[in-house]
């Protein structure tokens, strides 16, 4: 990696495993819940959040110096805002319907843990080039498992994959339909998400027995 | 060589290898094994943890044979085959062969696939978790068919039933680890994956589904259909059963769950046993009389009138909230499920007068889920650990105080 030294790789790497924010430190729970019954909306949050924690935290860490220790909450709530306001406009102007299915969770990003965490643990002490890996890394691996997620809701829930109908008709009954199989309806409610995340969270622990925290 | 000595040649054949508490389950549930004590160990009771799941099956057993004809007779009646029953009981229009044998082809299958399915899951963590298989699932395995509307897909079931094995037990640690019931976890699964088979008025009779299909595809046959007595109340249309019928269970409902007679002998029978708590079943009872009286003040005041869409299962007698739906199926069955229960005998008494309050009032207010006592129940396992700390907390104070007053 002529770009990336093998510390910054670990930058980008760690959060995607071993380091996860949401299976791991189990961080930005409500928004994974909340949109992931469709995997379009998993992925454009996906991007969203990843854009808005790698610029935050590139624009953190470049002020990190003169932002006063007392009032930098508000900073960060400042420059998160600005950043997530930009990101709503953008989705509305470009992809108004997906905005409409996001709604409220757009604007709720400002209160995804993930970011003001990211913010205060890493971009306050690190310089801007590692912060802003930092940021792409985290954003990933929120990403990574809001994909996944939304892969097994849409596909179980709904029988389609991004609006394409890959387990065929349901009205029609072609494809899987046609011998009796049927929509899972538990996929597209809260609750499963939180169980499927579960799931992932513990294939990931008993495959790293590394991971399992102690009591 | 009988079956006995072969299957304990394969034990001792398979001993300490991944496969052996597979072939222990198979030796120990048919047969018993030949290390027992003879003597000398101090054993108060022989009810160990298999004998008290045969005897909760045991009471369960007349559910299920009456729900095998009560299948047939459902079906029979719609089509118009037979009459509807008129000399109670023991009518000669029920008890047939016939109606037995519709019942019998559509219920094993569901057994099979409810044994089958999570036995199998069961042996697979056995041998994951290298422990041996507990027999957790022998009452699960028989509550599960009886709950489940006759026409239910049996892959529906299956799926229902890996995923409440998994996440209703196995993750918490199996057998006597669980927060949730099961048997109700699986349920609810049903119940919100798939609610075009779980309610409306086509699943509960036998054939109705396949019916209504055949007619569309332009077969000339006349519609059966059967809505539960709470599916038609939540709507407000007349009731057309007896009393007496939902007593006795000649009623459209779930698999096993339709005759309040015999689920009122099987609870004697577990009271009698001591397997299940008296105190669990009869504040429950006490707590949806008392839920169904303040429902039937509000009418009586007249603050809910007739149109109002709660009227219909707000002014349905208190009493009768008890022989209709799950209700009494739940209370004997489920609720009372050790596990998930509370512990302590004043916690019991909390937990069961809740489920009762909780079940009619989530049948009034929410008529998309008539089946409240599902939920309560499940509401309550969750609550069951808290109730019992409360009570043990008050108990300690109690002492303590007791305690104070002495030493001063």
């Amino acid at each position: 990696m002529g770009l990336l030294s093998k510390k910054d790789g670990k930058l980008i790497l760690d959060p995607l495993t071993d380091n996860n924010p949401i299976t791991i430190q189990v961080l930005g729970i409500c928004s994974a819940l909340a949109i992931t019954a469709q995997l379009k909306a998993s992925i454009v949050m996906a991007i969203s959040v990843t854009a808005v924690v790698a610029i935050g935290n590139l624009i953190i860490s470049l002020m990190r110096n003169i932002i006063p220790s007392k009032i930098r909450i508000i900073v960060q709530l400042v420059v998160v805002a600005a950043l997530v306001i930009v990101v709503d406009l953008v989705l509305k102007a470009f992809s108004y319907e997906l905005s409409k299915t996001l709604s409220v969770f757009v604007g709720l990003i400002i209160t995804n843990c993930i970011i003001m965490g990211r913010f205060e643990a890493f971009a306050l002490a690190n310089g801007p080039w590692r912060s802003f890996l930092d940021g792409i890394g985290n954003g990933a691996g929120y990403g990574l498992i809001l994909i996944i997620v939304g892969f097994f809701r849409e596909l179980l829930g709904s029988g389609t994959l991004l609006g394409f109908k890959v387990l065929g008709d349901p009205i029609e009954k072609t494809g899987l339909y046609a011998i009796g199989y049927e929509n899972n309806g538990f996929m597209l409610l809260s609750p499963m998400a939180l169980i499927v995340l579960g799931i992932i969270i513990w294939i990931q622990r008993s495959r790293n027995k590394a991971l399992i925290e102690d009591h | 060589m009988g079956l006995k000595s072969n299957l304990n040649n394969l034990k001792e054949k398979y001993k300490g290898t991944k496969m052996a508490p597979a072939f222990n389950a198979l030796h120990t549930f048919l047969y018993t094994p030949n290390d027992t004590t003879h003597n000398g160990t101090h054993i108060k009771a022989a009810d160990d943890l298999k004998r008290t799941m045969n005897t909760v099956i045991m009471a369960m057993i007349p559910c299920l044979i009456f729900g095998m004809f009560n299948a047939g007779y459902q079906h029979n009646l719609q089509v118009g085959d037979v009459q509807a029953v008129t000399s109670g009981f023991f009518s000669s229009e029920f008890w047939t062969l016939d109606n037995f044998m519709i019942g019998f082809w559509k219920i094993i299958p569901l057994i099979i696939v409810s044994y089958g399915v999570g036995l199998g899951i069961e042996f697979i963590f056995a041998i994951i978790k290298k422990h041996e298989v507990e027999e957790g699932y022998l009452v699960t395995g028989m509550l599960v068919p009886l709950i489940v509307p006759i026409d239910i897909p049996l892959w529906m079931l299956a799926v229902a039933v890996v995923f409440g094995v998994i996440i209703g037990k196995e993750v918490f640690g199996g057998t006597g680890m669980n927060i949730l019931n099961p048997a109700l976890t699986i349920r609810a699964f049903l119940f919100f994956a798939y609610p075009t088979w779980m309610s409306g008025d086509k699943v509960w009779v036998e054939g109705a589904v396949q019916r209504t299909k055949d007619i569309a595809a332009g077969a000339n046959l006349d519609a059966i259909s059967g809505e539960t007595i709470l599916g038609s109340l939540a709507q407000g249309k007349e009731m057309t059963h007896s009393v007496a019928d939902m007593f006795l269970g000649f009623i459209p409902g779930s698999v096993g769950e339709t005759s309040t007679l015999l689920i009122i002998l099987g609870g004697l029978f577990l009271i009698f046993t001591k397997i299940g708590s008296w105190r669990i079943m009869l504040s429950s009872v006490l707590g949806a009389i008392a839920m169904g009286l303040i429902f039937n003040q509000i009418v009586d005041a007249g603050i809910i009138v007739e149109g109002s869409k709660f009227y219909g299962l707000m002014s349905t007698p208190f009493w009768e909230h008890l022989i209709i739906g799950g209700f009494a199926f739940g209370t004997v069955f489920m609720a009372t499920d050790p596990v998930t229960a509370s512990q302590t005998n004043k916690g019991k008494w909390i937990y069961g007068f809740l489920i009762g309050f909780v079940s009619i009032l989530i049948r009034v207010f929410n008529p998309a889920y008539p089946e409240g006592v599902m939920l309560a129940i499940l509401l309550m396992n969750v609550f069951a650990p808290t109730i019992d700390h409360y009570v043990i907390q008050g108990n300690v104070k109690k002492r303590m105080k007791r305690l104070k007053a002495k030493v001063a």
